[in-house]
């Protein structure tokens, strides 16, 4: 089709147009890859772009190399006690923080009692049943200290954990409650005798028991002056009546949670994305006070503008749980906006007491980066 | 002692083969049984273009595959790649890498390289960042001490 005459077809290129920046995405684009949008019926945007070329048209590099992964990685404590801590990873990708969770839950090692030796027990709880509650008593051992005990091993001072408890309730006394603390620590192994077929007993040595140490536990450095206990010493394991007895020998050895739940070192870890609370235009006044009002964890305030006007303030965006109360009315979808930032991400972990917390998460890091390295020495 | 098998060929098909890697943890117990530990990953592609490969991880789960297949989408020279798991019950991932010419096992062992790097980093800036969290706390501590005041309103979150 002719065009008018005189008129110059040019190259247009957007890029020429003097306010857009280049090298940068366009905010919506921004938007749309770095939060998620939480609206009133359903989160969106909620897949991270992970592919490096997925912005390749814009001229822009997706990748995120390891240079800048270096630069921009952050990690900021926000509490950290002897059981749990909460901090702030900010800069890095779901997958790797999904990673951290799942091996903190379930690859980490504990020492949890497995064996349950019963010699005597004519209380009513059943054996199975008390040995399940010894197996899920958390026990304040170092588990890196221990090797992992397998079928062909014998249990030895190395790989196992001996635990004595022998409760009674005699006649005429009144019921008693058997905590954790029964639960004795026997540092030179097992003392319940393995029947041997020979009849004639062989004068030398001491009698076989079912576990083989070589030496008193009490002579390794870390247990000198700290024994093996239990961490909780008021877990309700057993409740006796008159007459009742419990006399058994517990042994612990060292395993991952992914084998049984029992040897999670965790109570649970778990992680959110932060936050983030937009007033798209300015709410004053009566709005304001509504706002305020709605929301239940006070993430609002109210500021003073001077002359009786007041405005409204996101104070505390941190502890905004996304209950979408502050958009649940008409029109309130307009005024505010629920985001989540995308790679910013507010870390809890609880231990149930063998490792602090921080020691917890290096050690799962460490797990991830020895799986690495399996996989590459299988590649090669 | 140890034993480390070699790898062998196995010939399937004319254009595709299937590469066994040598298996991991061969033991020989005390009393002479040969227990093999099976963890080996096999590769099935092609003899032509080694470009494009399915790896197949044992004993692996999402926990790995998601975070190579992160650090494999990162790489320029992927053109595609994910992870699946044939079977819930078995511990087996497939690890897909088709890259623009490169051979996919080099992609695949740069991308784990990567993982790793990174692991080393947030490693050290949380050894770090909890350092210093301890130190500026025991300063606050003293200070507390000293001062006899109360209140230390710091932001605790759910």
């Amino acid at each position: 089709m002719a065009e008018g005459a005189g008129e110059e077809k040019k190259k247009f290129s957007i890029w020429d147009l003097p306010d857009v920046p280049v090298g940068q995405l366009p905010p919506h684009l921004e938007l749309q890859r770095s939060r998620v949008s939480c609206n009133k019926d359903a989160p969106i945007h909620t897949e991270s772009i992970q592919y490096s070329g997925a912005y390749a048209s814009m001229g822009i590099d997706n990748s995120s190399r390891l240079d800048r992964f270096s630069n921009n990685f952050r990690v900021e404590v926000v509490r950290l006690n002897e059981d749990d801590m909460e901090f702030d990873m900010i800069g890095i990708d779901a997958a790797i923080a999904n990673s951290f969770r799942r091996i903190l839950i379930a690859e980490l090692p504990t020492m949890a009692i497995e064996k349950v030796l019963i010699a005597n027990n004519t209380s009513i709880i059943q054996d199975e049943v008390l040995a399940h509650r010894l197996g899920l008593v958390p026990i304040r051992v170092d588990p890196r200290l221990f090797d992992y005990l397998s079928e062909n091993d014998q249990p030895n001072e190395k790989n196992t954990v001996v635990f004595k408890l022998h409760v009674q309730c005699k006649r005429g006394s009144p019921r008693i409650t058997v905590k954790s603390d029964a639960l004795k620590w026997l540092p030179n192994g097992s003392e319940l005798v393995k029947e041997t077929r020979n009849a004639t007993s062989d004068s030398s040595s001491k009698p076989e028991t079912y576990t083989y140490f070589g030496c008193s536990q009490e002579t390794i450095p870390e247990f000198v002056k700290n024994p093996i206990i239990p961490k909780y010493p008021d877990i309700i394991i057993a409740k006796l009546g008159p007459g009742q007895e419990i006399e058994l020998e517990a042994h612990a050895v060292k395993g991952i949670g992914k084998t049984h739940a029992k040897w999670s070192p965790v109570a649970t870890a778990w992680y959110r994305m932060l936050p983030e609370v937009v007033l798209l235009e300015d709410i004053e006044d009566d709005l304001a006070e509504e706002l305020k009002s709605k929301c239940p964890v006070n993430v609002f305030d109210i500021e003073d503008l001077g002359k009786g006007r007041r405005r409204a303030t996101v104070a505390r965006p941190r502890a905004c749980t996304l209950c979408r109360e502050c958009i649940s009315g008409d029109d309130w979808e307009k005024r505010v906006a629920l985001r989540r930032v995308k790679d910013h991400f507010i870390f809890t972990i609880e231990s149930t007491g063998a490792l602090p917390p921080e020691v917890l998460f290096t050690e799962a890091v460490k797990i991830l980066e020895d799986k690495c390295e399996r996989v590459i020495t299988e590649l090669s | 002692g140890r034993y480390n098998l070699i790898f062998y060929l196995k010939i399937c098909f004319p254009n595709d083969y299937w590469i066994q890697f040598h298996p991991f943890n061969s033991f020989v117990s005390w009393f002479g049984d040969l227990e093999i530990g099976l963890k080996e990953t096999m590769e099935h592609g092609s003899f032509t273009d080694n470009s494009a490969a399915t790896f197949s991880l044992t004993d692996e789960d999402h926990t790995i595959a998601n975070a190579i297949r992160f650090t494999l989408n990162q790489d320029q020279m992927v053109t595609f790649c994910g992870y699946s798991i044939p079977h819930p019950s078995e511990a087996r991932v497939n690890i897909r890498v088709q890259t623009t010419g490169d051979p996919a096992r080099e992609v695949l062992k740069d991308a784990c390289q990567n993982l790793m790097l990174m692991c080393r980093h947030v490693r050290c800036t949380f050894d770090k960042a909890v350092e210093d969290f301890k130190a500026s706390n025991a300063v606050k501590a003293m200070k507390i001490d000293s001062q006899d005041s109360s209140g230390d309103d710091s932001e605790e979150s759910e």
